[in-house]
């Protein structure tokens, strides 16, 4: 039923609706609401079961999480830039335990400087926590892909993050097609845990491993993250059938087939490089897009298939690695690094980090400067960087354009 | 002979066999659970060891042995579990070093909303408690999760090497408070008690004990089994490796502990002390610290009798606290 709701409201009453046993949280912008209205659902019996543990930190939320779903309760929890961080020991740690613990990041800045405002630079720094990564690009993908990130988890014993992007899709309000209760109970199954602590049957969870089995125990992991590149387009086709909406499964390619140059980008960002696309496509010029559903794991072969032949692939990130550059891009490197012939001209492109918009002015510019050439691409562009204000800090800069 | 108490490490000990059977020690039971096996790879005369087998036992007698385990990082988790092997015979899930709290509380949770009656134990070494958990702890007091918590309190971070913690007493030398300088050792402080600052928390029910006195550690446990709610308990547990002891002293070093005032025992419910066990021989401090190696340097060539005088004035202020010296000696037994 389609509901006009504001995006963090459409998460939590489709989470609630996914029944988990134990929500561990602490607040931060911008996910607060979403917890806010989780905490108010268990409090009201909407939510009946349920165990909400307001806990002392983010660390303690997390750890909370494992305990919880270490004894065989779906666990779910949300949060965002540094409350991600403070979390990060015990995200390794829960994957590495394999608990399918269900979490959203409400995409925001990291400081310092802090800021509260949107980018990924707080899920992309946990890129290797071996966490499953989705990106919403809506908040009807943010609302469809948490209930598949259940399954998900459950089915491969995998923790998975939901990623939305903060304020941009947590706090605009629009209609969303809220899957019904009794959709959900018929699509996913109440939890079976893989192994879980039972009195009646011992067992040792979390031993220490020492180098005569730790790479082993690392591969199955890595092998277990590799699995869900199979396994999420056989749930996001199971869901098109149950709720006859396409999620994508592992990519979203828009006008791919026969495009020169694509936009490669994850979050809201799709709908303005969309709209740009189209114009651009309007203008002789064969555009077209690729949204990552699944950053991680890395769905390479999906990405290279969608690029195929294309002569330019623009990479529009909304975090960097300091000191590098690209994150994404470089994963788009190496998807196309068995690509027939010398493979497209790829360019790193930093956007709309903490909060800034990435307007459609800005990304046609951009564009027409990748396919007029001007843009070199073995540079680390930032899109509307202000050199004015980098001129009065006295910084000169370099090597950006 | 309700009285009578009998220092023993409880298992087939003589001196356990010469009590009632409803007496002795659970470890003198032949189907004794057992919950830490043998075959673990502790330090010869470990008292974290011992403890914890105690505490887990008698934990399980309690609940009938429908109990879960939360475990910090360190010693006791690295000792029991070294791949492929485990000396658990006790569902266990060890996750992080200061984390162990809230894993308990999170499975306090997770039990509850699937309808499970199992009691929930959380355990880790100072280190993990007083220190880097101290925030999880804190929060799992407050919000009164159903947990019983208990630190084995070593005095020190053990597993990595015996560096200082935030329960390391004052003059003690560590790996990292070497007997240098004009105040030689770890330096004197205002101390962190975990136990009178759970307490502050008006917990159920917060307890100390000693692996000297194992009887008082099963019956703590057990009445801490018998309430819900947040509960903490306080086990000295002597380290042979860390306090540079003989692995034979470790009893006999918690029993110091606790007659020279250092190490005071007692229990608390809803932040109010409800009972302390009296010291019934007093001893000086001297005779606890002349036993380690870790206080060396304050005795020998370059003794200095002010600092373990310092020593000593804090443990007297613990037995006029806790009034651990009865005004009147019991008489008989
Ligand atoms: C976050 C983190 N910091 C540091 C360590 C290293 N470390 C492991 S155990 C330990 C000390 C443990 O001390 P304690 O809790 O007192 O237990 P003990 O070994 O003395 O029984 C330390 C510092 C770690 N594992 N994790
Ligand atoms: S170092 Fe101390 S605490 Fe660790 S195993 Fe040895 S005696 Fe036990
Ligand atoms: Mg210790």
């Amino acid at each position: 039923m389609f509901e006009q709701l504001e995006g963090s409201r459409a998460v939590a009453k489709t989470v609630a609706r996914c029944r988990p046993a134990v929500i561990a949280a602490y607040p931060i912008s911008p996910q607060t609401h979403i917890v806010e209205a989780l905490s108010d659902f268990v409090r009201t019996g909407e939510l009946p079961g349920c165990e909400y543990l307001m806990v002392e930190s983010e660390f303690g939320a997390m750890s909370a999480c494992i305990g919880a779903s270490g004894v065989g309760a779906r666990t779910y929890t949300a949060t965002a830039s540094q409350g991600l961080l403070f979390m990060a020991e015990a995200l390794f740690n829960a994957s590495g335990l394999g608990l399918p613990i269900v979490m959203t990041v409400a995409n925001r800045a990291i400081g310092s400087p802090i800021n509260i405002w949107n980018d990924q630079s707080d899920s992309m720094s946990q890129r290797d926590a071996g966490w499953v990564q989705l990106f919403a690009t809506s908040n009807q993908e943010a609302v469809d892909l948490h209930v598949q990130a259940f399954v998900l988890a459950e089915r491969l014993s995998l923790p998975v993050m939901v990623c939305m992007d903060g304020f941009v899709l947590t706090h605009a309000v629009e209609a969303v097609d809220l899957p019904e209760q009794a959709q959900i109970d018929a699509f996913l199954p109440p939890f079976a845990p893989r192994q879980h602590l039972d009195s009646r049957d011992p067992i040792t969870i979390g031993s220490m491993v020492g180098p005569e089995a730790f790479t082993e125990v690392r591969y199955l992991m890595h092998d277990q993250q590799l699995a869900a590149l199979d396994e999420l387009p056989r749930i996001s086709q199971d869901f098109e059938s149950v709720f006859g909406r396409d999620t994508g499964g592992l990519v979203r390619p828009y006008r791919t087939e026969d495009a020169d140059v694509i936009v490669v980008a994850l979050g809201s960002v799709l709908g303005g490089v969309n709209e740009v696309v189209d114009a651009l496509r309007e203008d002789g010029v064969a555009a077209g897009s690729l949204g990552i559903t699944c950053f991680r794991p890395w769905p390479a072969e999906a990405v290279r298939a969608a690029i195929g032949p294309a002569r330019q692939v623009v990479v529009v990130e909304r975090a960097f690695a300091p000191g590098v550059g690209a994150i994404v891009g470089q994963d788009v490197r190496h998807a196309l690094r068995s690509a027939p012939g010398d493979g497209p001209a790829v360019y790193d492109v930093v956007a709309g980090l903490g909060g800034r918009p990435v307007t459609r002015a800005s990304l046609r510019g951009l564009l027409d400067d990748v396919v007029a050439e001007r843009l070199d691409p073995h540079e680390l562009h930032f899109l509307d960087l202000d050199h004015e204000l980098l001129e009065r800090a006295g910084t000169p800069w370099r090597r950006t354009s | 002979m309700t009285d009578l108490k009998l220092y023993q490490v409880g298992t087939f000990a003589a001196g356990n066999r010469l009590v009632d059977l409803e007496l002795r020690s659970v470890q003198a039971h032949a189907d004794r659970a057992n919950s830490i096996t043998s075959g673990h790879r502790a330090c010869q005369g470990c008292g974290e060891a011992l403890g914890a087998r105690y505490v887990l036992d008698a934990a399980m007698r309690a609940a009938g042995g429908d109990v879960v385990v939360a475990n910090a990082t360190g010693c006791l988790e690295v000792f029991s579990t070294p791949y492929p092997e485990s000396s658990w015979q006790v569902a266990w899930l060890h996750s992080l070093f200061g984390n162990a709290p809230a894993v308990a509380a999170g499975m306090a949770a997770g039990l509850r909303a699937l309808g499970r009656e199992t009691r929930v134990v959380g355990q880790g070494g100072d280190g993990g408690t007083v220190d880097i958990g101290f925030g999880c702890l804190s929060g799992m007091f407050e919000r009164n999760d159903d947990v019983l918590y208990v630190c084995y309190d070593n005095q020190g971070y053990m597993n990595t090497g015996v560096q200082r913690s935030g329960a390391t007493p004052p003059a003690a030398r560590t790996a990292n408070t070497a007997p240098l300088g004009p105040e030689p050792g770890n330096a004197f402080g205002q101390g962190k008690s975990a136990p009178l600052i759970a307490m502050a928390h008006e917990i159920p029910y917060v307890a100390t004990a000693t692996v000297a006195d194992l009887r008082d550690l099963e019956r703590k446990v057990e009445k801490a089994m018998s309430i819900r709610g947040a509960r903490y308990l306080h086990v000295l547990v002597p380290c042979p490796l860390g306090w540079a002891a003989a692995s034979s002293d470790t009893i006999r070093l918690a029993r110091l502990a606790t007659e020279s005032g250092i190490f005071p025992v007692f229990e608390a419910e809803y932040g109010e002390v409800t009972a302390a066990t009296p010291i019934r021989r007093p001893v000086p401090v001297d005779e606890y610290l002349r036993l380690q190696g870790r206080f060396a340097h304050l005795f020998g060539k370059h003794a200095r009798p002010d600092l373990v005088a310092r020593i000593q004035a804090a443990a007297d202020r613990n037995i006029v606290r806790f009034g651990l010296v009865e005004a009147e000696p019991r008489t008989g037994s």
